[in-house]
């Protein structure tokens, strides 16, 4: 008998990885899933910390993929080795901060050692040629089989039959005439063949899968570095990002600001690094203070901390000023009417 | 078989899916592991990633805020 041929499924969560692992498993190969967690990934995060989405069952769309196709999944963490391609992308960024073909060649890459280390034959992905403006270009396409490492051990089944011949597809080991054509934007063959294989209810997110694609997460990310004057983030700052209301008065310090209770309550995980406040006279958010605010900046926080709590209107609130080591003070504010808060401190 | 004990607690999914997912492969078949972890989508999330690679949910709780599963280790243990 034939030996089985294993591949590695680079699994996003979304439908086109879901579809290429399926077509895999149809032609007989052993499939297992990876999937690789950067840290921006909009997967559970948000989900977890906002409170008023939890009408909407919690789930990770990369598990619930590998639990439709019955696949094992393997998940790797990579965010500190994930920061080289993010600060200083060879190939630049796309339209926000999002470095997608250096992420790409970094993630198949990856998913190559965990070939070679596991004793697996090839990689598959999910890729359509022309789908994104970037990184699925028909010319980019190569360059992430070769700076991956991967080589012609890399097959992109949905769009297979417009590409070179894979050495999965030499060898026999796939058949190449059952592998798809997909090209361009048209998400309707997707849809299709989702339908074809009883596949309901999978994730559609809109433009990428990670945070680098979104306008304002990249705006708050771009904030940081410049006041930092350097590159380098840690999970925390770039979770924080997520999280709340940013507002920069001046450029010395900066203020996040709770939404709602969930976000107060992952925020207040962060009271032992912060300087941090909220009112006590009425209900209001949690506030943390990242910078060297001096005290007249401490008295603006207050006040805007203020402005977001039921004391808006309220002729004076009390608000507690908390120290990283517990220290604390109360204030007697006037809460910022909404007039005094400049649109560019919005971040 | 060993009991084992897993603190997840303040971080955010995926990560206490991926820190049970290595604490899993360096078990025996058989053996226990307590998650503890903050997070509500890990009762969820959790369980899923234990039905793919073939470990047992004994238990998954919600207890004073704190989300528990316990799972008993499978045959699969081991090169994740
Ligand atoms: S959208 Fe994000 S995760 Fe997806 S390829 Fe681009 S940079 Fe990578």
């Amino acid at each position: 008998m034939d030996q089985i041929r294993r591949a590695v499924a680079l699994i996003s969560g979304g439908l086109d990885s879901l579809l290429a692992a399926r077509l895999m498993l149809d032609q007989g190969i052993h499939v297992e899933g990876i999937n690789f967690y950067t840290g921006f990934c909009v997967e559970g995060h948000t989900h977890a910390i906002r409170e008023r989405r939890r009408t909407k069952p919690l789930r990770n769309n990369a598990l619930w993929v590998a639990e439709q196709l019955g696949i094992r999944l393997h998940m790797i963490e990579v965010v500190e080795e994930y920061k080289t391609v993010v600060i200083n992308p060879k190939h630049g960024y796309g339209a926000h901060l999002n470095p997608c073909l250096d992420c790409k060649g970094f993630m198949v890459g990856k998913a190559r050692e965990w070939m070679t280390a596991h004793g697996f034959d090839f990689i598959i992905t999910g890729e359509v040629v022309g789908q994104r403006p970037n990184s699925q270009r028909r010319d980019a396409l190569p360059v992430v089989a070769r700076e991956s490492g991967a080589f012609d051990r890399l097959l992109r089944p949905l769009c297979a039959k417009l590409l070179p011949p894979t050495l999965p597809e030499q060898e026999g080991w796939v058949d190449r005439e059952k592998l798809l054509a997909l090209n361009g934007r048209n998400r309707k063959p997707q849809i299709a063949l989702a339908e074809h294989y009883g596949f309901r209810d999978y994730a559609q997110p809109a433009g990428g899968c990670c945070f680098l694609t979104d306008a304002s997460y990249t705006k708050r990310l771009s904030d940081l570095w410049s006041n930092r004057g350097h590159r380098q983030y840690d999970l925390d700052d770039i979770m924080l990002l997520k999280v709340g209301r940013h507002l920069r008065p001046a450029p010395n310090f900066k203020i996040i600001i709770g939404r709602e209770e969930g976000e107060n309550r992952y925020l207040s995980g962060y009271r032992g690094r912060f300087v941090h406040m909220a009112a006590t006279s009425h209900r209001g958010p949690l506030a943390l203070i990242q910078g060297e605010p001096t005290a007249a900046d401490i008295d603006l926080a207050a006040r805007l901390t203020a402005r977001f709590g039921q004391g808006r209107h309220a002729g004076m609130v009390t608000v507690e000023v908390t120290d990283p080591h517990g220290g604390s003070k109360l204030l007697e504010v006037v809460p910022l009417a909404s007039k005094e808060i400049s649109e560019d401190w919005y971040l | 078989m060993h009991r084992h004990q897993l603190d997840a607690r303040n971080m955010l999914c995926p990560m206490p899916v991926i820190r049970t997912q290595n604490r899993m492969a360096t078990l025996s078949a058989g053996d226990i592991l307590e998650v503890r972890c903050t997070d509500p989508g890990a009762l969820r999330d959790i369980p899923s990633w234990c039905r793919i690679n073939g470990h047992e949910v004994l238990d998954s709780r919600t207890e004073d805020g704190e989300v528990v599963v316990i799972i008993r280790a499978g045959h699969q243990v081991g090169g994740s």
